[in-house]
């Protein structure tokens, strides 16, 4: 019976794994909410946003903000977006493995780049394959703040405007839907030129009042808070849904497990019972005789 | 039929308002602003106040509260970037009332600089949001 204890240690291992899964999963399901909720309540804004800043990259204006000039390329910075806690599926992984294949590209045509990471995850990432990174923000929580924020993307903003870097891509996961997230890298300055923007390609400008200048700034300032922070709480968004499949799949495959142990154990018991009784009828036969 | 005017209004917090409109009101920065169709080309801060859109056709005007924010007018597209918007009809004069006496004592017993400009932004909202009530108020 020595085998049948063991099988029955395992089960009592992994019904206990399952437990805590199976915790996660409904856990990572009701802040999935909470982030799902968040994250749509703030992409309306962003996309207006980005609509706007679209046609403004195209306006012809007598005052040139620096996120507006776009300059030859030599380094790029990446603000890399991941999460803090692990358990959640390939999500960071699926990040991280189209990022190097990017950079690999770029390295490859002579750019540099530096990084500046948002979660414990991308920061552990970037430190081991090596390279410069700039500025870090992790344990951010589950309800990130915009000025937890600012101060690590102004690193790169003042980065950009002292000539360091020559243009800023945001890289975070983008909400499909629960079960489907997808890496997105994404231009963040010199300001990418809008979509779909055929009758304002003539020669124009806007009326800004008080001035150009002023109200650039007041709109670039706002434009780059709430593209981080749409991609922060995107990204949050992600990371719940991704580990409550995460979760939920391995929890079946306990179940699974369990389901396959459990009939080993019965037939280590069942072939332990059946060498008994050989043994027991054996030795009364060997008596009789 | 009049010519209208494509409105969106949205805030940090979400969409608030998308529509047709023959004419919208806005606190721009230098004073109030009404964008007609066809409006050049503008982008301008806005202050704390009230945003109005006239839907036309005899129908009432819709009013909102922003707290700040940009608006970009093209000739048939007024985008509103509000930094935190409410209806108007949502606004709590209690608490505008609230916050404005708030305001008004930080102001008056000052200790730390930092606390004043801050104190005099409440202040202009608290105020911006009581007006709000008060047009809102009159014109029922």
């Amino acid at each position: 019976m020595a085998g049948a204890k063991e099988i029955r240690t395992k089960i009592a291992s992994v019904k206990s794994t399952q437990k805590i899964t199976s915790a996660m999963e409904m856990v990572a399901a009701s802040k999935m909410r909470k982030a799902q909720d968040r994250m749509q309540a703030t992409r309306p804004y962003a996309e207006k946003m980005r609509q706007v800043i679209g046609h403004v990259a195209l306006a012809n204006p007598e005052y040139k903000h620096p996120f507006m000039h776009a300059r030859e390329v030599k380094r790029i910075g990446f603000i890399i977006v991941s999460s803090d806690r692990g358990l959640c599926g390939g999500l960071n992984n699926n990040l991280f493995r189209a990022l190097v294949r990017d950079i690999r590209a770029l390295r490859d045509a002579g750019t540099e780049v530096e990084y500046c990471t948002i979660g414990t995850k991308a920061l552990g990432f970037f430190r081991r394959v090596g390279g410069k990174v700039a500025a870090q923000a992790t344990h951010l929580g589950d309800a990130p703040h915009i000025d937890d924020l600012v101060g690590t993307v102004k690193v790169m903003l003042d980065a950009y405007m002292n000539g360091e870097i020559d243009e800023i891509r945001i890289a975070y996961n983008n909400f499909v839907n629960t079960m489907t997230q997808k890496p997105t890298v994404e231009q963040l300055v010199p300001l990418p030129p809008g979509e779909n923007a055929e009758d304002l390609k003539h020669h124009w400008d806007y009326i800004y009042e008080p001035g150009a200048k002023e109200v650039l700034n007041g709109l670039l300032t706002r434009y780059i808070e709430s593209l981080v922070y749409q991609s922060v709480v995107e990204n949050s968004a992600c990371e719940q849904s991704a580990r409550m499949v995460a979760m939920k799949s391995a929890t079946d495959n306990a179940g699974e497990l369990i389901d396959e142990l459990q009939l080993v154990y019965n037939k280590a018991r069942q072939a332990a019972i059946t060498q008994e009784i050989s043994e027991i009828v054996g030795g009364a036969a060997a008596v009789s005789n | 039929m009049a010519m209208t005017i494509h409105v969106d209004i949205v805030s940090a917090e979400g969409h608030m308002y998308s529509g047709q409109g023959e004419m919208v009101y806005a606190p721009a920065i230098m004073g109030e602003i009404g964008i007609a169709p066809r409006h050049a080309p503008l982008v301008t801060q806005l202050k704390p106040g009230e945003l109005r859109v006239d839907p036309g056709g005899g129908k009432e005007q819709e009013h909102f509260y922003v707290s700040g924010g940009m608006i970009e007018v093209q000739p048939f597209k007024v985008t509103v970037l509000a930094d935190t918007g409410v209806r108007a009809a949502d606004l709590d004069e209690a608490a505008a009332q609230e916050a404005k006496r708030r305001a008004e004592d930080a102001l008056a017993n000052q200790k730390a600089d930092i606390d004043l400009a801050k104190a005099q932004v409440e202040l202009a909202e608290a105020v911006a949001q009581l007006r709000a009530i008060e047009r809102l108020r009159k014109m029922r």
